[in-house]
Order: C-alpha cells, then sequence, then structure tokens
C-alpha cells in the first residue's frame, strides 16, 4: 500500500533530541540525506552516533524531533522492508547454521536477495555451512553485513561495521560495500575511523556532543578547518608577523622552517610571497582529515571531554 | 512460517531439550510405575495417575522453553535485530508459543504409548479428551515462560525455569505423592494449575465432562493474572532495548 512512495523524500531528521537521564545524548540535530547517497557519521566515541543511529531505525524514540525514512516514520519504513541494518552489539543467534541465519533473516523481507548471492558477495560463502556461534570476529561481521543486505533495502545503516576487525578485514569489508552502494542504495555508517569516512563516504556529518560539528564532502571538511599548510625556507622571519597575512591562522617558526596553517591557502600564499620575497623551499599540503577533525571539536573541546567521561 | 520452522529447529538441535522433556519423564515413569502397575492411587490407577503426571511435568518443561529462548534472543541481540526488520513482533511471539505446543506433543505421546504398555487403557476420545485437558492447562506455564523470558538475566534463567516447573510439581502432586490430604496445604495445592494438570487422568476416566469447575477457574485466573504481567514485562523490556 506504501510501496509506490520508494526511496523518495530521503532521510530527514529535524530538531532531533535524546536524553538518558542527565546525558543529553543527542541536541537538536537537524539532518537530510537523499536517496543514494553514502554518509558518514564521523564522531568520537559518546559523541551520539548510535543514539542517532536508533534512532533512524526505529528502536530509540526521540525525545523531541522527528525523523522521516522515505517520507515515513521509521518503525513503518522497517515493516515496509526498506530498512537494512547492521548494529553495534550482538553476536548472531544460537543452535543456527549461517546460510540458515541469512535465510530465515531474507524470509522476514517481501523481495530478499538470493541468499547465495549474498553470502559471496559478503564474503561469508567460505563458511556458510559454520554454526553462528563458532565463528571469529571477522566472520561474525560479515555475517551481520550479510543479514543487513539480504532484504535488497533502499536504506542500508552501519553502526561502526568495522569495529575489532583488523585491516585486511576492513578493506575487504569496504570493498564489498562499495560494490553495494553503487546499486544507487543510501547507506548511512557511524564511524570513529577518519580515514574510512574519508575514503568511502560522499559526504561526511562531523558530531560531537549530540551535535552536528559540520557537514559537507570530505573535501570540504577539510577546508572548513585551518587544513592547508604552507611551509618554507625564510631565515630570521618573526611569526606575528607571519600570523598577520591574510588566509593564515596559525604560524610557527623552527629554526630557519616556518610552517603556516591557512584557513585560505589561495589568499595566504600570493601574500605571503609579496611580504616576503626571500622565502624559498615552498611546500603547500592539504591537512589531513585528522587536523580538520581535531580542530572542529575542539571548538567544542570541555564538553566534548564531559561527555566522553559520562559515557564511561 | 520460515521463522516458526527456525523457531522449532533451534529447540530440536538443544540436546538439553530431549534429556528434560522426553527422556527424565519416560525414565521416572517406567521406573516407578513398571512395580506399581496393578496399584491404586488417589481414586484412579497407579499407572494412569503417573503417567499423566510424567506427561505434564515434560511438557511442563517444553512450554517453559520460549521463555529461555526470548533471554537468549535478548542477551545475545538478536531480539533488537528482528526490530529492524520487517517481521512483527506479534509474529514472533506467536510462533513462540506455537513450538512451545508442538514440542509438547511428542512427551505427550512417548508417555502415552508408556503408559499404554503398562496396561492404561482409555478409549481414543479420552485420550483426545485428557490431550486437550493437558494443553488447557500448560497455558499458564507459557506465560510464566515468557515473563521470566523478558525479566530475568539469561544466565539465571535456567535455573529459574526449571525451579519454578519443580516447585509446581511437587506442590502439584506431580512426583507420585501428594504433600497434604486436606487442610489448609491442601487448599494452597487445589489452586495451583499443576495441581488440576495431573488430575486430568483421573477427570477423564470419571467420565463428568473432564475437570470440575474448579479447575477451569483455577486455570483462567492464573492465565488472566499472569498475561499482564508477561504484558509488563515485555514493555519493561523493550523500553530498556
Amino acid at each position: 500500500m506504501v510501496n509506490e512512495t520508494g526511496p523518495e523524500g530521503g532521510i530527514v531528521l529535524s530538531k532531533l533530541s535524546k536524553s538518558y537521564g542527565a546525558v543529553r545524548a543527542v541536541r537538536s540535530l537537524d539532518l537530510a540525506i537523499s536517496p543514494g547517497e553514502t554518509v558518514a557519521l564521523l564522531g568520537p566515541n559518546g559523541a551520539g552516533k548510535t543514539t542517532t543511529i536508533d534512532m533512524v531505525l526505529g528502536l530509540t524514540r526521540p525525545d523531541h524531533g522527528s525523523i522521516t525514512v522515505f517520507g515515513l516514520p521509521p518503525a513503518r519504513a522497517v515493516h515496509a522492508g526498506w530498512v537494512g541494518g547492521m548494529l553495534q552489539t550482538g553476536t548472531p543467534l544460537d543452535h543456527l547454521r549461517v546460510r540458515e541465519l541469512i535465510a530465515l533473516t531474507a524470509s522476514y523481507y517481501p523481495a530478499p536477495l538470493a541468499v547465495d548471492n549474498v553470502l559471496k558477495l559478503t564474503g561469508a560463502d567460505a563458511f556458510a555451512g559454520q554454526w553462528t556461534t563458532r565463528l571469529s570476529g571477522g566472520q561474525a561481521q560479515r555475517v551481520r553485513f550479510a543479514a543487513a543486505l539480504v532484504g535488497d533495502p533502499d536504506l542500508l545503516v552501519l553502526d561502526e561495521p568495522t569495529t575489532g576487525i583488523d585491516v585486511e578485514g576492513r578493506r575487504d569489508f569496504w570493498q564489498s560495500m562499495r560494490d553495494i552502494a553503487t546499486r544507487g542504495k543510501t547507506v548511512v555508517f557511524a564511524t570513529h575511523y577518519l580515514e574510512e569516512a574519508d575514503a568511502y563516504a560522499d559526504r561526511i556529518v562531523l558530531i560531537a556532543n549530540g551535535q552536528l560539528v559540520a557537514d559537507g564532502a570530505a573535501t570540504e571538511i577539510k577546508a572548513q578547518a585551518a587544513s592547508r599548510t604552507i611551509r618554507g625556507t625564510l631565515p630570521g622571519a618573526d611569526p606575528a608577523l607571519l600570523r598577520e597575512l591574510p588566509g593564515v591562522v596559525a604560524a610557527d617558526r623552527h629554526g630557519d622552517a616556518v610552517i603556516l596553517s591557512c584557513s585560505d591557502a589561495d589568499i595566504a600564499l600570493p601574500a605571503l610571497l609579496a611580504a616576503f620575497p626571500g622565502i624559498r623551499d615552498i611546500e603547500v599540503r592539504g591537512g589531513s582529515l585528522e587536523e580538520a577533525f581535531m580542530e572542529l571539536t575542539a571548538a567544542l573541546g570541555d564538553h566534548t571531554a564531559d561527555m566522553m567521561e559520562a559515557a564511561r | 512460517m520460515t521463522h516458526f520452522r527456525y523457531e522449532v529447529l533451534r529447540v530440536l538441535r538443544n540436546r538439553v531439550f530431549y534429556g528434560v522433556t522426553l527422556a527424565l519423564p519416560l525414565v521416572l515413569f517406567l521406573g516407578v510405575a513398571t512395580g506399581q502397575r496393578h496399584a491404586a492411587f488417589n481414586g484412579t490407577s497407579f499407572p494412569l495417575y503417573f503417567m499423566t503426571a510424567m506427561a505434564v511435568y515434560g511438557s511442563m518443561f517444553a512450554v517453559v522453553g520460549p521463555g529461555a529462548r526470548i533471554a537468549r534472543d535478548i542477551a545475545c541481540g538478536w531480539t533488537r535485530q528482528l526490530r529492524i526488520t520487517p517481521l512483527r513482533e506479534r509474529t514472533d511471539l506467536i510462533a513462540k508459543v506455537a513450538s512451545a505446543y508442538l514440542l509438547a506433543v511428542p512427551t505427550l505421546v512417548l508417555l502415552y504409548l508408556a503408559g499404554a504398555w503398562l496396561g492404561v487403557r482409555l478409549a481414543a476420545s479420552q485420550w483426545l479428551e485428557l490431550t486437550g485437558l493437558i494443553l488447557v492447562g500448560l497455558i499458564p506455564f507459557v506465560v510464566i515462560g515468557f515473563v521470566l523470558g523478558y525479566l530475568m538475566p539469561v544466565d539465571a534463567l535456567t535455573p529459574a525455569l526449571g525451579g519454578t516447573v519443580v516447585l509446581f510439581s511437587l506442590f502439584g502432586g506431580v512426583y507420585g505423592f501428594e504433600l497434604a490430604k486436606s487442610g489448609p496445604l491442601f487448599d494452597v495445592m487445589q489452586a495451583l494449575p499443576s495441581y488440576w494438570l495431573v488430575q486430568a487422568g483421573k477427570s477423564v476416566v470419571a467420565g463428568a465432562g473432564g475437570w470440575p469447575a474448579e479447575a477451569w477457574i483455577v486455570i483462567a485466573a492464573w492465565t488472566v493474572v499472569l498475561v499482564p504481567v508477561a504484558g509488563l514485562a515485555y514493555r519493561r523490556n523493550a523500553a530498556r532495548a
């Protein structure tokens, strides 16, 4: 009856808030995700990522605000079979083999994918006959991924899908993930690995202390912070003068080397050359996302620390 | 339907299940009743009484089983995982109740066969009536399983369920003796569904149209009280999830 709605309207979170006792896990979060986007919810532990995801999946009711998933409340979108989720916690059901667990999950959905294809896609085919209670961490993660996928949902929600997985397992996982994202699915994943967000998301939503800190493509996030560095050799330079150049946020000197952190290197570089024609060995580099992350969350500094304390 | 099939499959793969619901009551029945096959007890033949008692014993263990699975599902996160699939929780509950009853049937059949072997003779209609009474009388135990499953941590659940069945059995006369024949303790015994379950064999043979009214009232009362408690336990768990 609702099928004609389809994956239109995307996912809309509006003024979403949730508290657990005195801890305000999510504070008035606004977010709109378009169909087909791959979005990373990036933030430190205790930032409110899991709470947000639980609300998108209809597992947790918000205190304030609203969520629609393809135009429906989360629980109804889930019942329509539009949503597949990979939760952070949980071990697979006992007394079942891997293939059986995936077949069982498939049976809940109106139009599931073929079980064998999903097992192959997620690499779970290698241990499809294994008891679900006898899996390694990496294997269990593939099984949970297969369970999220097998219903062929329009929205895939993954809560820290690679936590506790070795580097190789992580790479394999994201490889499969990429294959799937190209099929037009909307993917929302939470992570605290910056490089994962940078490498695999179209868009990064940075959350700290339950609030949205930054939202945009990975390159935009980097640009938003002082994220380019100019290095050069300039004997006897005065850092105070360098700091006053347009587009420069901070300046430092180590011997003859100077390092400028810039909010806009395009303006800073010509100004630097004009003011200090003697500068040599100039090098301009993009900052890492890690630096951007630290800088953006530092604005919330003490709050974030409190939050992480409370989350412990 | 697939969900129901897998619910049953999970139980059938659990070896403890066979021991508690089939082997234990069968061995107790044969061990105790073989030497007393011609004895009379509680106004009927001992084999009929004890066959009914052991069938009730095993099937009580079978029908509290969903409680154990509920607690395991919660503990391993499966309950949360199910909540993000299109499966309705109602369907899950119905599958669990249906599987409980389906898995109680082998116990009944096995004990009936053993009873017949030791000389219990009933008309076909009486066997059916006996089965019907037992299945109705088990309802409170299904619900007790649900209540404990939602409230108790998984590692405390097996002793809790086992202890509950044993207590109801002891006071209900399941073990082949009654703690009292009159007085306040007897009143307590008669207020238990397990007591009336054990009387089902006698009632069927008496041909008075099943149980006395008191039995129906006791079983209905337990059910009416326990169902809302199970509802509360369920909501408490759902709020935590």
